[in-house]
């Protein structure tokens, strides 16, 4: 059995009267693509300096790689790379200096450095390699605060909400760029907002509320046991038999939205139909997203 | 490059070190050129007022006897200014996050940030000396007490400057920390006077101040002749350093501001 990129096992933070985290158990294996997703004030981002480092659980254990991160925290921090949240930089420095600055802070020296020039490479920030930190633009300083968590070549990477503030094409540049590390071996941790982003990319969802995770399954296991699917109406009559009533999730101008949990229901749509000599003039099956996910399990917090 | 030579164990505080001397090194101009016009400017100053009235020590010119003092000052300064700024500069842009996520051990830490400061602030006095030598005769008596005290002067306010970065969260705390403590503490010091002309009452209360032992000391080293003895001298300022490097360490240790 390998070991998991990341144990979590019963973790609690209290900050004052505050419970940020409520007994968090989570292990994410080795290679996984895994989103944690959550409302803002979830305690994503407490999860994340804790396994870091950056927080003290205030009890409960993390280990990455096997390593836990206070007992043995020199090792498992050699073992994670973090992309923080917030555009912070070194105003002193260029981006090439930067980074071999950081990969000397875990002991890499003069033979890491071609390491560092490829990943300035691969993030497209080669004509800025001497550019001082200060004067870069919002969009490289991103690609530049993700360069520095890989300058010491971890295998576990965590992401805290990457594409904030970024634009299109920048996204899809840093996606592809993070799916290649993913194939490359790396486990790869992020949180989004982007909802549709953790769809794509990841095979593995946990979702939290208020401290606790509210539900962890494969990004496929999640759409189908918790979206259902939706079909989109279009009627000459506009107006529904009534039975179909409870089905109905929106309706307007002839445009209706029935929410099916299985497939075999378009049978009896359509049968209603047929019986009321009701015209269709448009029908369409709309996949369920992570979103009608997020939203059951999240929403109306 | 010397980089190639440093064994991978001890490359972590290395390169935490060599940052820290290139980010004064790179502001060159405001971290040591600034501080060196600004003694001279003193010396100038002190030198053309009061040369002919004080003489402190017999045999010493007033000029002569202001040098070291100046140094050490100049030197305790920027000592302080280099960790303490380094410091609150990064946790005030949020950088220190970069650090904080490193396998560094907090002693690895405290010492690169530590030997940065001490050579700023022997560089720094350095500097000042080869220039004031073009303009006063300086003796030099004991250059093992200078060197000493030099050293101890340096890491003890480097020590202090962590810990003041530490603690301040914003910038206005380390200008308040920097004009209430260590401003007063260095001009009543006996910079540009024997604590022998003092009234008896300043004379003792100049004896509870630690900068005082360090520019006497260092004073000791130039003329041989000082207001306490360079061993007293010593034994406070090694008892200083002691407890400001336990009491770093310890803040370190815990985390104290830096990890929740």
């Amino acid at each position: 059995m390998t070991i998991p990129a990341i144990q979590i096992q019963n973790v609690r933070k209290k900050f004052g009267p505050l419970n940020a985290l409520n007994g968090i158990d989570l292990t994410i294996e080795q290679g996984e693509f895994f989103a944690l997703l959550g409302p803002n004030g979830a305690g994503k981002s407490t999860l994340i300096n804790i396994m870091a480092g950056l927080l003290k659980p205030s009890s409960g254990h993390v280990s990455i790689m096997g390593h836990d991160v206070i007992a043995d925290y020199q090792q498992a921090r050699m073992a994670l790379g973090v992309v923080p949240q917030e555009l912070v930089f070194d105003p002193f420095f260029n981006v090439r200096e930067m980074l071999r600055f950081q990969a000397g802070y875990f002991g890499r020296g003069p033979e890491n450095d071609a390491w560092v020039d490829e990943i300035i490479e691969s993030l497209g920030l080669t004509d800025k390699a001497h550019t001082n930190m200060r004067k870069l633009s919002g969009g490289m300083k991103r690609r530049a605060l993700i360069a520095q968590a890989l300058a010491h070549r971890p295998p576990v990477i965590v992401l805290d909400e990457p594409t904030a503030g970024v634009d299109v094409e920048l996204r899809q540049m840093l996606w592809s760029f993070i799916k290649r590390l993913n194939r490359d071996g790396h486990t790869i941790i992020l949180t989004t907002h982007y909802l549709e982003e953790a769809e794509t990319l990841c095979e593995r969802v946990a979702m939290m509320k208020q401290g606790q995770i509210v539900a962890l399954d494969t990004t496929a296991n999640l759409l189908k046991s918790h979206a259902a699917k939706n079909l989109r109406l279009t009627l000459k009559d506009a107006h529904l038999p009534p039975a179909l009533l409870p089905l109905l999730k929106h309706g307007e101008n002839g445009i209706f939205i029935l929410g099916l949990s299985e497939f075999t229901q378009i049978e009896l749509v359509l049968s209603e139909l047929r019986k009321a000599n009701i015209e269709i003039e448009d029908m369409q099956l709309l996949e369920a997203d992570l979103e009608d996910v997020f939203m059951s399990l999240v929403g109306g917090a | 490059m010397i980089d190639s030579y440093i064994p991978s164990h001890w490359r972590g505080p290395y390169t935490l070190f060599k940052k820290e001397l290139l980010r004064f090194w790179r502001v060159a101009f405001q971290t040591v050129a600034s501080p060196v016009l600004t003694a001279l400017l003193y010396l100038l100053i002190f030198s053309h007022v009061l040369a002919d009235h004080v003489q402190v020590y017999k045999g010493v010119p007033y000029t002569a006897f202001l040098v070291p003092g100046l140094i050490m000052m100049s030197l305790l300064q920027n000592s302080f200014a280099n960790s303490s700024s380094s410091l609150v500069q990064s946790k005030v842009m949020g950088n220190v996050v970069f650090l904080l996520l490193t396998p560094l051990t907090y002693l690895q830490f405290f010492s690169a940030f530590l030997a940065a400061s001490v050579i700023r602030g022997v560089f720094v006095g350095a500097s000042i000396y080869c220039v004031s030598i073009w303009f006063v005769d300086m003796p030099i008596t004991h250059p093992i007490w200078i060197v000493t005290f030099a050293l101890l002067g340096s890491a003890l306010l480097g020590t202090f400057g962590i810990i003041a970065g530490i603690w301040a969260d914003k910038f206005d705390q380390m200008a308040a920390f920097q004009n209430f403590v260590i401003m007063p503490l260095t001009f009543l010091s006996g910079v540009f006077y024997s604590i022998h002309s003092l009234p008896p009452f300043w004379q003792i209360v100049s004896k509870f101040n630690p900068f005082f032992y360090m520019i006497d000391g260092f004073r000791y080293g130039f003329f041989g002749q000082g207001d306490v003895s360079p061993w007293i001298s010593l034994i406070v300022v090694s008892a200083f350093l002691m407890a400001l490097a336990w009491l770093c360490l310890k803040m370190l240790k815990s985390g104290y501001k830096l990890r929740g």
